[in-house]
């Protein structure tokens, strides 16, 4: 009685505030919230703290810094954690634990990221859905389900809908494997970061600005390697950019199904990719994000996609109407105005000190073994002048990576 | 210590008592260290309580100040530290200083009353004028004059066994107590500018895992420890009921602190008020005490490659044309965290100007905004120099 007695004080009290005070939970939410606040600070190894079904309106982020905790609900439709009135946050739900599991649950219209996880190992999301449900808003929230600096990570099962910047996007982590999770309206679908050891597998990506990236940023402690990306379906990915100016995934134009950026070793096979406008799959450099400035970047950073191999995967449709002026003019000069790119857009940025014989060593090549698909490439160190369709040149194997292993999958 | 000399503080010390017994009407117990548990009310650790006309403070629980001190919507601080008799803190340089089991350090947060205001209503008074919210010297140190102010949290960070252990406690409408808030709490507030302008906020007491938002500064090992602490925070002068004297000395003369005899060997964070020191210096004591104990290392904001400790680097880590990790839309449109002479094309000043959660930095501990720091941080950023290169 007594909880419920402050709760209601609590609303009360809000509801009086007037001027930028936010809208105050109900009485039975803000119970709701005290009792699950609770549970969060309670949280030992071994805890399961369960999600009732119903939407339950929270107006403040939920961490959790236990280790070995289980959050359960009973349905990624069923089980709805609101976060439209948050006033301290600005995530959904903070994890600085290892050993952690969240499944069948919903997080809505958190302010900042939906579900962040900072510094944790042995991770699992399964069946959770991350949705901004006003559609896709340069005002939503970052990150949907957002692992970073984590060890042993799995996400399946879930679903991100209307990040402002990455859906499903994995940061600076170590032995991480996304499956069969949708992401939409996102700008990009699902990103992997300066990761290690990624397997991305029957995943869902449509209606993002980008389906699936996998991008190594500058300054950071740990550049990534080795992802492969395979068995999924990135298609209709022509969602106009929403990101904010500066944001990484700003710089990806509408209609990229597959994009490659900056990262080494990755594998990229037999996915169905289809009818992104700009094209399917995008091989980059990151001179080519407008990011690049000699003091502000590492010098030690590597900005060349090295090692990627290309193979098995079924194009259809796309490159047909790429976004911003310079791809448009491209384009149409190369093409026509009915033609299209073809399915593998690269930006031509290789890095010359390498070169022998005017070729990349055997293991930093791009090799593209994928019937007929051919390559563009967009000549960008020459500011697009001497653009060149292409596939002979891209007609090499590298080693096939290994499966990621996690330990508690 | 001679015999004469204990004898003589002996009877100070019976004199106090007798004071608060008249006082109050009430017998002043000793400062209580719970060495577990949660006490539901503020009052339970004697360590700062409403008494009479006063927030007071107990025997031997000891005041101070920072240098810079954290923005908290422009709530006040009255900050003590309180240890067991016979121990002391470790100094350190660079760290926080190494405190004994049994260590209470309070903070509460109030705010003036605004002229006129009426005792009961939300406003408060939005200024850093503290010559009216200081008490006459009950027992101990100076307290506040409770018809002046309005107290909303205080924050007990009590040093256990196991580590340090944060509990917040808000104070209720009658100004006598205060009773654990361990899932937070939110008050509607309302600013009230010298010039009568004002503004709707709503103050936030953190829950305890929001606490170790900020009082985490390391990842790995996870521990909840003190920020202010620290030598270059405390190493100013304070106004003891005894008189003005440097902290860091107050310490070692009470035998709170040890391992350093020479308090000016200290380091000292500028004062970010004091348009006497050097802006460079104001700017980074600022940075440091509102975003290093996130933007450091080891800390939580690491993923961002972004250190804004005194200790970091003055390049690309300091935010220098260096592109934003992980903004999202906090990049406000901008490119850089820091563009040398261009405050209103970079992010970080960006991010302090805002309010709203999701784009606002610090992520937690305001609604506001801090006008004052973000002039401080502009004229940083107008005052360095060069250009962020985008040439390849």
């Amino acid at each position: 009685m007594g909880k419920v007695a402050i709760a209601l004080l609590c609303a009360l009290a809000a509801g009086c505030g007037g001027g930028t005070a936010p809208q105050a939970l109900s009485a039975d939410d803000a119970a709701y919230q005290q009792k699950l606040q609770e549970q969060f600070l309670d949280a030992k190894p071994g805890s399961v703290i369960e999600i009732p079904a119903g939407r339950h309106a929270l107006d403040r982020v939920l961490t959790l810094r236990a280790n070995g905790v289980t959050i359960r609900g009973v349905g990624a439709d069923k089980s709805i954690l609101s976060f439209k009135n948050e006033i301290s946050g600005p995530e959904g739900m903070l994890v600085y634990a290892s050993d952690f599991t969240i499944e069948h649950l919903a997080i809505e219209d958190s302010k900042g990221d939906g579900l962040k996880v900072n510094d944790g190992e042995n991770i699992t999301i399964r069946d959770v859905r991350v949705e901004w449900t006003g559609g896709p808003k340069t005002t939503n929230g970052a990150y949907g389900i957002y692992p970073v600096k984590s060890k042993n990570v799995l996400i399946e099962d879930s679903a991100s809908i209307g990040a402002s910047d990455a859906g499903i996007y994995v940061g600076q982590s170590q032995n991480v494997i996304v499956r069969r999770n949708r992401a939409e309206k996102n700008v990009a679908g699902i990103e992997i970061e300066n990761t290690i050891n990624a397997d991305v597998y029957e995943n869902t990506a449509t209606g993002n600005t980008g389906g699936i990236l996998v991008f190594n940023m500058p300054n950071l402690a740990q550049p990534g390697q080795s992802t492969r990306v395979f068995n999924n379906k990135s298609f209709d990915n022509n969602l106009a950019n929403f990101a904010a100016k500066g944001a990484a995934v700003a710089s990806v134009p509408a209609g990229s199904g597959v994009v490659v950026n900056s990262n080494p070793k990755v594998e990229i096979f037999d996915n169905d990719i289809a009818g992104n406008h700009t094209a399917n799959l995008i091989i980059s450099s990151y001179f080519s994000t407008n990011y690049y400035n000699t003091r502000g970047v590492d010098p030690k950073y590597d900005p060349y996609p090295r090692g990627i191999f290309v193979y098995g995967n079924r194009f259809k449709g796309g490159g047909d109407s790429p976004d911003g002026l310079e791809l448009k003019t491209l384009k149409t000069a190369m093409f026509g105005i009915n033609g299209h790119f073809p399915d593998v857009l690269w930006d031509g940025y290789v890095d010359t000190k390498s070169l022998v014989n005017g070729l990349p060593p055997p293991a930093e090549r791009i090799c593209v073994q994928n019937g007929d698909a051919e390559v563009l490439n967009a000549d960008g160190p020459n500011k697009y002048k001497n653009p060149k369709v292409d596939k002979t040149s891209f007609q090499c194997e590298l080693p096939k990576l290994a499966a990621v292993e996690l330990p508690h999958s | 210590m001679d015999s004469n000399q204990v004898a003589r503080s002996w009877r100070l010390w019976a004199c106090a008592g007798a004071l608060a017994l008249v006082a109050c009407g009430r017998t002043a117990q000793p400062v209580h260290f719970f060495a577990e548990g949660r006490p539901a009310k503020l009052s339970d650790w004697q360590v700062v309580y409403a008494d009479g006309g006063n927030l007071a403070l107990n025997e031997g629980v000891v005041p101070y100040d920072l240098n810079t001190p954290l923005f908290s919507d422009y709530a006040h601080k009255l900050r003590t530290i309180w240890l067991p008799r016979g121990t002391s803190a470790k100094y350190d340089v660079d760290g926080n200083f190494d405190f004994p089991v049994g260590t209470i350090i309070s903070k509460t947060f109030y705010y003036p009353l605004p002229k006129g205001a009426a005792r009961d209503s939300n406003a408060v008074a939005r200024t850093y004028d503290q010559s009216t919210e200081f008490s006459d010297k009950a027992i101990g140190e100076r307290g506040l004059k409770l018809a002046n102010v309005h107290l909303v949290e205080t924050r007990i960070l009590v040093r256990r066994e196991a580590g340090w252990q944060a509990l917040p406690y808000v104070w209720n409408a009658a100004q006598t107590e205060a009773v654990l808030a361990r899932t937070g709490d939110a008050k509607p507030l309302e600013l009230v500018a010298d010039d009568g302008s004002k503004e709707a906020f709503t103050y936030v007491v953190p829950n305890e895992n929001q606490c170790a938002g900020c009082h985490v500064a390391d990842l790995k090992t996870k521990q909840i420890a003190p920020i202010g602490t620290k030598a270059r925070h405390l190493n100013r002068e304070y106004p003891y009921a005894s008189g003005s004297e440097n902290q860091l000395a107050h310490f070692i003369k009470l035998g709170y602190l040890t391992g350093i005899s020479d308090p000016a060997s200290a380091p000292k964070n500028a004062d970010w008020r004091d348009a006497a020191q050097p802006l460079d210096a104001r700017a980074r004591a600022y940075l440091d005490i509102n975003c290093g104990h996130c933007h450091n290392a080891k800390g939580p904001a690491n993923t961002t490659a972004l250190d804004l400790t005194i200790f970091g680097a003055t390049d690309r880590y300091l935010g220098v044309c260096k592109p934003p990790v992980a903004a999202g839309r906090g990049t406000g449109d901008h490119f850089f965290d820091i563009v040398p002479g261009n405050p209103q094309d970079s992010i970080l000043p960006y991010r302090m100007r805002s309010s709203e959660p999701g784009v606002m930095m610090p992520e937690q501990g305001r609604n506001t905004t801090h006008v004052e720091g973000v002039v401080l941080i502009e004229q940083w950023v107008s005052a360095l120099r060069g250009a962020c290169d985008t040439a390849t």
